[in-house]
């Protein structure tokens, strides 16, 4: 999973596009970091909805050290024509259920724990479930993930761990 | 070297699947001079093909065919299609499996009359008993070079061991040590020493844990008598008008259908597979499918009783660094009602993949409650729980006629209850777990469900009447003297100790007593 680094500069990102919370700014076509540290093309969703659909996921998953770009790639894959209905209406659902309790979209629901109440709320819904279910391997089977939770991988090409710290604990 | 049989060869032994059971049975014949047809649904994969990566393995070596679920297990939930991680390929489950190789404690062959009558459970003795078993574990025992058996040494301990050491000693825990495991602590068997690469799971890439896909398979193979037929897919065992089975109907990687005679079947699909197939066989002749007079092929379906104990330190632990299970507390094996159940458990260190934990951890879990555990793994610590489960006569391996696998016939459904006794020894694992880790200073335990069912025993069980049970003391069907069952769902009941070298025993034990019933003209 690649996300494009677009060539553009944060003023002419954010000169093309609408801030969606605080976490990401959409444009024709394109997510993007308000950083413009990355950027993802959109091809069959509504930017905005995949905006929502990134920080559901991190809602879902929250680990504050795990950067927006990885849960970008983690549900990147529902960009497609065939899923994209379905998680449009999905969407939807998320953000009507998010003017139920007061508030103006889901991704304008500024705490967490506003936005997981939210989501308990629709917890046993085909679409939670399908999004949650998606990402135990489409977040945490990336390679690149890995190492952020100190992960090593494999370790065979290396010749394993015998040279290499199997049983260096020094703490007990 | 293969030895290519012809289909109408009705001279040959067919073996059905090739993993711990079916692949030592296969060998053991050939060495003995028989032929052998063994049919393995699978492909064939070797240590260079193996992947140090846990879904793509599992993608690579899992049983994936259709399969439902039922009952109060929480699998039938979380992994409603996926009741078993067992392997579809040559070697079976020894590709997977972590190696740690118990023999049985001599109570656990007569669990009826040591436990007494235990309500809802089908508690039945083995017709054998351990002194009887002896002399073949230690021939499994060797085949498999386990450790801390013969002359060979335990291997070392990791970093996840000796966390669980510390605080199992801590605990007052005595027998507590690096397992009795098949993986090599020194070069043995033409096969190198363990070098720690901590994917056990996965196919272990050195050759260092036995597996029958490059020990026994081959070795078979080189005999000239034993041919290997991969991605053949046994679908029915036929019979003729005296009743005796006379061959087997397989499906080749193409889908195209053959039948190989045979003077002798023996079944090991692993405890699913195995009763699917005998209940997929039914004829005029046996309505109820074959090896059923008793009414108990499918029945009494164990899985072990299973948990596991993760554990969050303030440092760091690397629990994947090493053997994933080359670890154990023995003092809770032993049976001792005072503590609220029959039977006894093993505790085991256990270690998964950050792409396994966080589907196995607390599945359907979500939000900061699991996010912030995963965030810890590097100081994680693990163990997993293993003890024996009561057998009961409705936990069974049943037709689903609706949902076909891909040959159109009907999918296992696999329905399991945990019985009382299962739950109270749970509760007790889980506590004892717990105490071990806080006794080193865990911050945080786990007390985790269990998972998709590794170990499958006791669907066509062994009993010494044949109204109780499916086959006698030598795996030989009650009521067909030419079909056999090889695998581990010939268990009486499960015992406490993870079944693998118990099944190898047995099916080296099977292997000697069909050459010479074969070679006296009896068979
Ligand atoms: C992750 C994991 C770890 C484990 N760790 C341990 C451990 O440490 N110690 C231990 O004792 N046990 C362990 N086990 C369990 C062990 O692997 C099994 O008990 C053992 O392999 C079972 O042997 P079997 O012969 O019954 O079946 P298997 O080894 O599963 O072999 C059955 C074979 O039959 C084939 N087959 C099935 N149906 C058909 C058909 N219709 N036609 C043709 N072929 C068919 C299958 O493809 C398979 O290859 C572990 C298992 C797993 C998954
Ligand atoms: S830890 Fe040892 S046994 Fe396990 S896969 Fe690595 S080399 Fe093989």
């Amino acid at each position: 999973m690649t996300l494009k680094q677009k060539g553009i500069s944060r003023r002419q990102l954010l000169a093309g596009s609408v801030a969606a919370g605080a976490a990401f700014v959409v444009g024709a076509g394109f997510v993007a970091a308000p950083t413009a540290a990355w950027a993802m093309e959109v091809s069959h969703l509504q930017p905005a909805t995949m905006a929502t659909l990134i920080q559901m996921a991190r809602d879902i998953y929250p680990h504050d050290h795990v950067a927006d770009e990885y849960y970008a790639a983690a549900v990147k894959g529902y960009d497609t024509a065939e899923a994209a209905p379905g998680i449009e209406a999905g969407i939807t659902a998320l953000d009507a259920a998010a003017r139920g309790k007061g508030h103006p979209s889901y991704l304008g629901t500024g705490w967490e724990r506003d936005r997981v109440d939210i989501l308990r709320g629709m917890e046993e819904s085909a679409f939670f479930q399908a999004i949650r279910g998606g990402l135990v391997t489409g977040l945490y089977n990336q390679k690149a993930v890995w190492p952020l939770f100190g992960y090593e991988g494999e370790s065979y090409s290396k010749g394993g761990y015998i040279d290499r710290g199997f049983n260096d604990i020094n703490w007990i | 070297m293969t030895a290519p049989f012809e289909l109408t060869d009705d001279s040959v032994v067919v073996v059905i699947g090739t993993g711990a059971g079916g692949g030592v049975l296969a060998n053991e014949l050939a060495q003995k001079g028989v032929s052998v047809v063994a049919l393995e649904a699978g492909g064939r994969y070797l240590p260079e093909d193996y992947v140090n990566d846990e879904w793509e393995s599992f993608g690579q070596l899992a049983w994936l065919d259709k399969r439902t679920t039922s009952g109060d297990w929480r699998v039938a939930r979380d992994f409603s299609g996926l009741p078993a991680w067992i392997v579809k390929a040559v070697g079976g489950t020894t590709t997977h499996w972590a190696g740690a190789s118990l023999r049985f404690q001599p109570h656990e062959f007569k669990t009826k009359t040591t436990y007494g009558n235990v309500q809802g459970a089908n508690l039945l003795d083995w017709p054998i008993d351990l002194a009887e078993m002896e002399p073949w574990y230690e021939k499994a025992e060797a085949k498999l070079g386990v450790t801390r058996t013969g002359d060979r040494a335990g291997l070392p301990g990791n970093n996840n061991f000796k966390v669980l050491e510390a605080g199992a000693k801590a605990l007052g825990y005595k027998e507590v040590h690096t397992g009795r495991m098949a993986i090599n602590s020194a070069d043995y068997d033409d096969r190198l020493a363990c070098q720690q690469t901590g994917f056990c799971f996965q196919g272990c890439k050195w050759g260092a844990k036995w597996s029958a896909a490059y020990t026994d398979i081959p070795r078979g193979e080189a005999t000239g008598n034993l041919e290997v037929r991969e991605r053949a897919h046994v679908l029915k065992i036929e019979h003729d008008a005296s009743g005796k089975v006379t061959g087997v109907l397989y499906a080749d990687k193409d889908g195209n259908q053959h039948l190989q005679n045979a003077r002798i079947v023996c079944v090991a699909g692993n405890s699913i597979e195995s009763p699917r197939l005998l209940l997929n066989s039914a004829s005029a002749m046996f309505p109820d499918g074959l090896a059923n007079s008793s009414g108990q092929v499918g029945r009494n379906y164990m899985r072990h009783m299973t948990g596991s104990v993760y554990a969050v330190f303030d440092k760091p632990v690397r629990m994947w660094r090493g053997t994933t299970m080359a670890g154990i507390v023995q003092d809770e094996a032993r049976h001792d009602p005072s503590r609220g159940f029959v039977g006894g458990y093993e505790l085991e260190t256990l270690a998964l993949g950050l792409p396994f934990m966080a589907a196995f951890l607390d599945p359907g879990g979500w939000g900061r409650e699991f996010t912030t555990a995963l965030d810890s793994y590097e100081n994680m610590a693990g163990m997993w729980i293993v003890g024996e489960d009561m057998p009961q006569e409705t936990n069974r391996i049943t037709l689903n006629h609706d949902a076909l696998d891909q040959y159109g016939l009907p999918a296992p459904n696999v329905h399991f209850d945990d019985h009382p006794n299962d739950v109270a020894m749970r509760a007790h694992a889980y506590r004892q777990g717990i105490a071990i880790y806080e006794a080193v200073g865990a911050t945080r335990t786990f007390p985790t469900p269990p998972y998709p069912s590794t170990h499958n025993l006791g669907t066509n069980r062994m009993s010494e009447n044949p109204r109780d049970g499916v086959v006698n003391r030598w795996g030989q069907t009650h009521d067909i003297a030419n079909l056999f069952v090889s695998d581990g769902s010939q268990f009486t009941t499960g015992a406490a100790e993870n079944p693998t070298l118990t099944i190898v025993a047995l099916a080296i034990r099977q292997a000697d007593h069909i050459a010479g019933q074969m070679s006296q003209g009896t068979l």
